[in-house]
């Protein structure tokens, strides 16, 4: 148990290591840009004294190193600055987009996993088969198209056909649950479609990986059922790759939503970040990459620590 | 072969019945007869042994009693009779319902076949409580009890392990326990204790043989070790090439071989080196001298304190079981563990500790073959290119010479050069692959050469030729081996100087006839005492013996 738990901080360690390494990035990429905020939010209006008022407002006439762990304080404290569209907190800002996101990524979620899992375990069970050839098919299309095609399709389908579910995704906090999951059906179902095909296709190849192993010859010599020697037998030991896979498509959900937030008009972070790039709303833009980046950093994170934890041989060692 | 009659079964009721079987293995795109026409009877309680080399089809025939055939392989015609049900027309289900429970299955490596995320109980237990045979809790009371019977240590406990906590006889012993659990009709060993030392090897077969008489289970037993099958089969059925050689009992088989595929087989022990006057040589440097070497993995001293001296034309063979530090040695030697104390010496001068020191030349002059030539060799690589890179890296040859130079070395290892050298290494067979490495090895054109367990997965007749293949390349090029092996036959036949180790430490040294002639440490009259003798009575001769001591 001891050597998981200094696995695990271990790990954890690096994970900061890396986010520290990003925000070094975004800060520096920020700096890089020709002018600097001030020139950006003043356009051609601006003069010599304006600039230099606006640059002591913002703290700009600071060197750069002293900025970036002042700006870096901040952040570590939840606070992310104003942003310069409106003169909001940040986090007050991201607060709600994120939570919207976190619920779409996490209804999608919801569908797609178990879906990918399941489907994945029975293309493995009935491997060659017609059902194994149509589900590959199927979800290869559908992670072939691109997501704003899928998105359309569906809205026609189910929206403007059927009509059985809204074409626009308009939540607002106080939207009730039932309606909120109604109204996000069409991106979670989007969602799912792109990432189910990767989950299950590794599910599938992982298990059948592992149908030529000894021990799951020996299972067959001891007359047990197929679908007993898949789910006990070879499921367990295909955690590592599937659980990989899965974190790399959770932190999709979260990151790679920018598209089917735009096409559903869904009050998501991927929608802030559209529109602050569009506003040169720089400090929006960094810290929704940091959060980006701290999504992407725990859901591998936590896939790695999985897939150490569920290898028997590190789980009881000698 | 209706003249084979089963000496003292004929009273017993036939359990298994075999009647021109046929099995195609699928290769290249076609359908390949592997299996041709095989009659087969087991009764009950009998032990058939199976016994020839590998592609003989042993274990396509020993699975194919539980109705089962690899994937790739189909049954081409022929009949099985399993206690009255025809096992190739029965479905799935049927077949699935004897598995396990009237038919069970013990595999070569234990290892392998257990699953690593279960507990060796839950892999027991699952068998009955899944055929809803007993439930779980009786299914554990029981395996604890066949556990005990075989012998295993802190039977109470030893099933709430996982299969990587215990050690490969223990598995093995499991594994037995495991096939036992619904007192099968038959059990099928294949290869049961081949991946296993001699002194774990013997206390394996002694339990197994035990717990089949006892439960008067019947078996079949299939190996390529002669003197294996020699304890533990009523029977024996000679195979080839998926025929049947010869079949008689066990004693007439062992006293009167008829065919001469049979005798060849029983002679394969009979090589030995040719002697060479080795005290001319003793005043000569040694080639290689390992001096008080001690090296760890990490904090843990694996080797204490080996020495000892490789001769010019000599083999040296390190001997040992799993575990001992045979292999260690080696990596000490070749510099790719440097040791912690002590220094290896080449003709006299201190080698660099770590490889990545050592210059080209030093590098050359000690070269390895390895027990699996499968491993040891790119799969994407033809013999050209094999044997070639030595050539060009060591010796700086052009293009030309290693042609020139790749084809003697060809002929060296008695394989045709226009024949071989555009192969692929899936295009040998496993003794071919082994005289592949031999000749890359011997394109450096070193003094020494580490053998390790070169023949160890080989079969016997093969082993034989790659030995008688060693020793006229030694006495050509006067070649300093070291060899490693667990096979004490294999020392018998080619040694000058053996080097006995246990746990990392040398416990016995000297020349061979030395070493096999009393009186024996304790640690080597173990060894010795365990390798299996062709005699049938020697396990029990040895069983009463070790009864009579305690």
């Amino acid at each position: 148990m001891l050597s998981i738990i200094r696995l695990i901080l271990e790990r954890l360690g690096l994970g900061v290591l890396v986010l520290f390494a990003v925000s070094l990035i975004i800060f520096l990429g920020v700096e890089l840009l020709p002018g600097d905020l001030c020139q950006a939010l003043q356009g051609q209006s601006a003069t010599e004294s304006t600039l230099a008022a606006c640059r002591k407002e913002l703290g700009l006439e600071q060197s750069a190193p002293t900025r970036y762990f002042h700006w870096l304080a901040n952040i570590a404290q939840g606070d992310f600055g104003k942003s310069l569209a409106n003169g909001r907190e940040i986090s007050e800002l991201i607060g709600v987009r994120l939570a919207n996101t976190f619920f779409l990524a996490l209804v999608a979620a919801v569908i797609a996993v178990p879906l990918s899992l399941i489907l994945g375990i029975l293309a493995a069970l009935y491997r060659n088969s017609w059902f194994d050839r149509s589900i590959n098919v199927l979800t290869l299309a559908s992670i072939s198209f691109p997501e704003f095609f899928v998105a359309y399709i569906l809205i026609l389908v189910f929206s403007v056909q059927l009509g059985w579910f809204p074409s626009l995704s308009d939540v607002s906090p106080d939207t009730p649950l039932l309606e909120r999951l109604h109204k996000v059906f069409l991106p979670a179902l989007t969602l799912t479609l792109v990432v189910m095909a990767h989950m299950m296709r590794m599910t599938r190849a992982a298990i059948i990986n592992l149908m030529a192993s000894p021990y799951i010859e020996m299972a067959q010599f001891k007359g047990l059922s197929r679908s007993h020697i898949i789910i006990h037998h070879a499921l367990p030991n295909a955690w590592a790759p599937i659980v990989n896979v899965v974190a790399l498509n959770l932190a999709y959900l979260i990151v790679g939503v920018v598209i089917v937030e735009v096409v559903f008009v869904y009050p998501g972070l991927g929608q802030l970040i559209v529109d602050s790039v569009q506003k040169r709303d720089i400090p929006v833009v960094q810290a929704c990459s940091i959060i980006f980046a701290a999504t992407y950093v725990l859901l591998n994170l936590t896939a790695d620590i999985l897939s150490i934890a569920t290898n028997p041989r590190l789980l009881h060692p000698k | 072969m209706a003249n084979n009659t089963p000496a003292a079964n004929d009273d017993h009721e036939v359990l298994l019945e075999m009647r021109d079987l046929r099995i195609d293995g699928r290769r290249d795109d076609q359908w390949h007869e592997i299996i041709k026409g095989i009659d087969l009877t087991l009764h009950r309680g009998e032990v058939l042994g199976l016994i020839g080399e590998s592609g003989a089809g042993k274990s396509t025939l020993g699975i194919a009693a539980m109705g089962y055939v690899k994937p790739g392989c189909r049954f081409s015609g022929g009949r099985i009779t399993f206690d009255g049900i025809d096992m190739l027309t029965a479905s799935e289900e049927k077949k699935q319902a004897l598995r396990g429970v009237r038919i069970a299955y013990v595999a070569q490596s234990a290892a392998a076949s257990f699953n690593p995320a279960h507990k060796l109980i839950d892999q027991f237990a699952e068998i009955p409580v899944q055929h809803h045979k007993s439930s779980k809790a009786e299914a554990y009371a029981d395996a604890k009890d066949l556990y005990s019977k075989l012998q295993l240590p802190e039977p109470e406990q030893i099933g709430f392990r996982y299969p990587h906590q215990v050690s490969g006889g223990q598995l093995q012993r499991a594994m037995t326990a495991m096939a036992m659990s619904c007192r099968p009709d038959l059990i099928i060993f294949d290869e049961p204790t081949t991946a296993l030392d001699v002194t774990t090897q013997i206390e394996v077969l002694m339990t197994m043989k035990d717990i089949v008489e006892q439960f008067n289970t019947a078996a079949i037993y299939i190996t390529h070790d002669l003197a294996v099958v020699a304890q533990m089969a009523d029977r024996i059925m000679v195979l080839r090439y998926g025929e049947l050689v010869e079949e008689a009992p066990t004693r007439v088989m062992l006293a009167n071989p008829k065919q001469a595929y049979t005798k060849s087989l029983w002679a394969v022990r009979s090589f030995r080196k040719t002697s060479v006057l080795k005290t001319q040589q003793q005043a000569t440097q040694p080639i290689i001298s390992v001096q008080n070497v001690t090296a760890a993995y990490g904090v843990l001293d694996i080797l204490h304190e080996i020495s000892f001296d490789l001769q010019r034309g000599q083999t040296v063979s390190v001997v040992g079981e799993s575990g001992s530090g045979k292999s260690t040695t080696a990596r000490v030697i070749t510099g790719l563990l440097p040791p912690r104390l002590g220094q290896v010496l080449f003709q006299g001068q201190a080698l660099p500790p770590d490889y990545r020191q050592r210059s080209k030349d030093q590098l050359r002059q000690v070269q390895m073959i390895y027990q699996m030539a499968d491993t040891a060799i790119n799969p994407r690589q033809r013999v050209r290119e094999i044997i070639g890179r030595p050539l060009s890296f060591y010796l700086g040859m052009d293009s030309q010479q290693v042609e020139t130079r790749t084809r003697e070395l060809l002929a060296m290892i008695e394989l045709n050069p226009d024949q071989f050298i555009d192969r692929f290494p899936s295009e040998l067979s496993g003794g071919q692959k082994q005289r592949i490495c031999i000749a890359r090895a011997l394109a450096a054109e070193p003094q020494c050469i580490i053998c390790d367990e070169v023949t160890s997965a080989l079969d016997q007749l093969v082993a034989e030729g790659i030995l008688r293949l060693l020793d006229r390349l030694q006495r050509e090029l006067n070649l300093a081996y070291m060899f490693i092996t667990h096979d004490l036959a294999t020392v018998k036949a080619i040694s000058d100087e053996v080097v006995v180790m246990l746990k990392g430490k040398i416990v016995e040294q000297g020349s061979k006839d030395k070493i096999f002639s009393p009186p024996y440490p304790e640690y080597t009259e173990k060894l010795l005492a365990s390798v299996p003798q062709m005699n049938p009575d020697w396990m029990k001769q040895l069983i009463a013996q070790r009864e009579s001591r305690s």
